[in-house]
C-alpha cells in the first residue's frame, strides 16, 4: 500500500501528455479535467472523491493568506543503517525524493494564523517517501511540538502517512515514542492538539500522535488503520468488509470526532480552537 | 525428538553422544567418564563458538527458540508473590499481554508482559503472545495503578507484533498503542522493559517507552519483521536473512544506535539451554537498573524519559 509499491502500469509517452490534460477520478473513474480538479481543491468534482495535497497546497488551504512561517526545514534524512535493499541504497532513494518533491523530509513544520488564531502546524506530504516516519520526520513533529508548548499556542497535525520509514530500521519506530512524547507534554500543559487525518493515516503514524488528539478529524474516505488490509486477510483467512479502515468505519468504532470535508476544514479547526479558553 | 535449530546441530550430536554413553555408564557397561569429560569441553567449546558467530539472521531463530524462555518462566524463576490483575476494564482480558503486583527479592513492583505458550494449545489461548487493544489498554491500566501505589513497572517484551486483525483494528488498535507511547511518557514511576526475545514493532513498543531498556543478547527489536520487510523490499521473503542483516535488529546495533541501554548476557548455548541463569541474569540487571532510578524524583524521572526519547534518531541538518 506504501509508495514502493506502487507501479506505473501505463506506458509512458503519449499517455503522459494526456494526463496532464486529464484526471482519472479514483473513486467514480469519472475523467476530469486536470485544472478544474486543481481548482476544486483536489476534489472529485463529480463525487466528492479526496485526492492528495501536497504540504504547501494544505497549508494554503488551512493558514490565512502570508501568515506561514517554516520552521526546522533543513532536517533531512541522513541513512543512519547505511540500508540497502532491493532496489539500491536509502540515501539515494532519499536524494530523489528531495530533487523531485523540492522538500527535504515528508513533512513540513512552522507556524501560522487560522482566521487570526496563531498555531504550529506540522503537515505531512506523501510524495516524499509516502510520507514515511523518518528520523527527521520525527525531529520535526518534535521540534514544533516544543514550540507549541514553550509559545503556549495550539498544535495541528495533518497526517499522510504509509507508517514507518523501514529503511531506518529501529530508529524509525522509536519516532513513534518519540513524536507521542511531544504531544504528551502539550497535554500535560493543557495546549490543545488536533490531529487531521487525511488519506492514508496507518501503521506507525495511526499507532502513535494522528490517533491521540484531543480532536481527531478525518478527511471523507482516507484510508486510516494499523495493520495492512493483506496482511489481516492472510491472518484471519477471511474477507474484509468493503468500508474496512476508511475514515467511515473508524469514525463508526469511536475513534473520530467528525469527518470533515476539505472546503470546510479550516473553518471547522477555527471553530474547535475558539473554544479554547485559558 | 526435540526441534533443533540447524546451526545448533553439531552440539545436538554431541549431546547425544555424551548421552549414549551416560546410558552405557549407567548399564556398567564401563568407565567413560574421561570421554564424557572430554566431549562435554568440546560441547561447551562448540556452543560457544556457534553462538558467538551468530548472523542477525540466526539470532531471530534464537530469540523465536520454542523452548526458549516465556513471561511464566520468569515469573517463575524471578519473581515472588505474583498477583495477577486482569481486564482492560472497557472490553475484556487479553491473554497474550498480562500483568500485576510481583516481587524482586525484597523489590515490590508491577509487572506487565507479553505472554507467549510453551505449546499450541497454550499459545492459542495466549494468540501467540499477539496482543489485542484490550491488551493495551489493561497494561496502561496496571501502569496507572502502580503509579497511584508508587510501585516501579516491569515491562517485559515477547512479541512477533501487535494482532493484525478485524477485531483488533475495529477496537483501535492503532489508537491503544498510541495511547500507551503518550501515557508512558508521563508515568511519574520508574519504568525498566527488557527484551527477552522478540520485539516486534509497535506491538513491543506499545509496552517499552521506559527509563531503562535492557535486551538479552540473542533478543531482536525491529520496526518490522525481516520477513515483513523482505517481501515489500525485495518483493521476495527470501531474502529475509538480508533484511534481518540491513535492519539491524540485534542488541549489539541496537545498543550502538543509542536505542537500549544494557545488553543482558545469555548463558552459552543461548537462553533457552539455561532457563535459571538466564532469570537471574535478567534479575540483577534490573535490580541494577532500579537502584539507579527509584531515588530519582518523579519530575526528574519524566524529565529524563522525555529527553531519552526526544534524542532517538539520526538525521542531517543545515
Ligand atoms: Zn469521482
Amino acid at each position: 500500500m506504501g509508495w514502493f509499491t506502487k507501479k506505473s502500469k501505463e506506458p509512458a509517452g503519449k499517455k503522459l501528455q494526456q494526463d496532464e490534460i486529464w484526471i482519472r477520478c479514483q473513486s467514480c473513474s469519472a475523467h476530469v479535467f486536470k485544472q478544474d480538479f486543481l481548482n476544486n481543491i483536489s476534489v472529485c468534482p463529480k463525487c466528492g472523491w479526496h485526492g492528495k495535497l501536497t504540504a504547501y497546497e494544505r497549508i494554503g488551504i488551512t493558514l490565512d493568506s502570508g501568515t506561514f512561517k517554516e520552521m526546522f526545514e533543513t532536517i533531512r534524512p541522513c541513512d543512519p543503517l547505511r540500508f540497502v535493499d532491493g532496489k539500491g541504497p536509502y540515501g539515494e532513494k532519499a536524494e530523489q525524493a528531495r530533487t523531485k518533491t523540492k522538500l527535504n523530509e515528508s513533512v513540513v513544520t512552522g507556524t501560522g494564523k487560522i482566521n487570526g488564531l496563531e498555531v504550529a502546524v506540522s503537515v505531512m506530504d506523501f510524495r516524499f517517501l509516502g510520507g514515511s516516519l523518518g528520523s527527521g520526520t520525527g525531529e520535526k513533529i518534535l521540534q514544533a511540538a516544543n514550540y507549541a508548548c514553550d509559545h503556549r499556542i495550539p498544535y495541528i497535525i495533518f497526517s499522510a502517512s504509509g507508517g514507518a520509514r523501514m529503511h531506518e530500521g529501529i530508529l524509525s519506530l522509536m519516532q513513534m515514542a518519540k513524536t507521542c512524547a511531544g504531544v504528551a507534554r502539550l497535554d500535560d500543559r493543557r495546549i490543545p492538539f488536533i490531529s487531521v487525518l487525511t488519506d492514508p493515516t496507518t501503521g506507525g503514524v495511526s499507532a502513535s500522535y494522528a490517533m491521540v488528539g484531543d480532536v481527531n478529524i478525518a478527511e471523507p474516505g482516507a484510508l486510516i488503520g494499523f495493520a495492512g488490509r493483506r496482511v489481516i486477510e492472510q491472518t484471519i483467512k477471511q474477507k474484509l468488509p468493503e468500508d474496512f479502515q476508511t475514515a467511515e468505519f473508524v469514525l463508526e468504532h469511536g475513534f473520530l470526532d467528525a469527518i470533515v470535508h476539505r472546503r470546510e476544514m479550516k473553518g471547522t479547526l477555527h471553530r474547535i480552537l475558539s473554544y479554547y479558553n485559558r | 525428538m526435540e526441534r533443533e535449530l540447524e546451526f545448533e546441530r553439531p552440539v545436538v550430536e554431541i549431546e547425544r553422544a555424551i548421552e549414549k554413553l551416560k546410558n552405557s555408564a549407567a548399564e556398567s557397561k564401563g568407565d567413560f567418564s574421561a570421554q564424557i569429560a572430554e566431549l562435554e569441553k568440546k560441547c561447551e567449546e562448540r556452543k560457544r563458538e556457534i553462538y558467538d558467530g551468530l548472523s542477525p539472521w540466526q539470532t531471530v531463530q534464537v530469540a523465536r527458540h520454542p523452548k526458549r524462555p516465556v513471561l511464566y518462566d520468569y515469573i517463575t524463576l524471578m519473581f515472588k508473590d505474583f498477583v495477577e490483575l486482569r481486564g482492560d476494564r472497557c472490553y475484556g482480558d487479553d491473554r497474550a499481554l498480562i500483568g500485576g503486583f510481583a516481587t524482586l527479592d525484597a523489590q515490590k513492583a508491577m509487572l506487565v508482559g507479553h505472554s507467549k505458550g510453551k505449546n499450541v494449545e497454550e499459545n492459542v489461548r495466549r494468540n501467540f503472545g499477539m496482543a489485542k487493544p484490550e491488551g493495551y489498554r489493561k497494561a496502561l491500566r496496571l501502569m496507572r495503578l502502580a503509579e497511584k501505589f508508587n510501585v516501579p513497572i516491569l515491562a517485559f517484551i515477547d512479541t512477533a507484533g501487535a494482532y493484525p486483525g478485524l477485531d483488533a483494528e475495529q477496537r483501535g488498535q492503532a489508537e491503544a498503542i498510541a495511547r500507551n507511547l503518550t501515557e508512558m511518557a508521563k508515568i511519574e514511576v520508574p519504568i525498566v522493559a527488557v527484551v527477552t526475545g522478540e520485539g516486534g514493532s509497535g506491538g513491543a513498543l506499545g509496552i517499552g517507552v521506559a527509563d531503562s531498556v535492557l535486551m538479552l543478547s540473542n533478543a531482536v527489536y525491529s520496526v518490522i519483521s525481516p520477513e515483513g520487510c523482505a517481501s515489500i523490499l525485495w518483493r521476495d521473503a527470501s531474502f529475509s536473512a538480508r533484511a534481518a542483516e540491513s535492519l539491524k535488529i540485534t542488541a549489539k546495533s541496537l545498543l550502538s544506535l543509542g536505542v537500549i541501554d544494557e545488553i543482558i548476557k545469555e548463558p552459552v548455548g543461548g537462553a533457552h539451554s539455561n532457563h535459571k541463569a538466564t532469570a537471574s541474569a535478567i534479575k540483577s540487571a534490573v535490580l541494577k537498573h532500579l537502584k539507579k532510578l527509584i531515588p530519582l524524583s518523579p519530575q526528574k524521572l519524566v524529565q529524563r524519559r522525555f529527553e531519552k526519547f526526544s534524542g532517538m534518531g539520526k538525521f542531517t541538518k543545515g
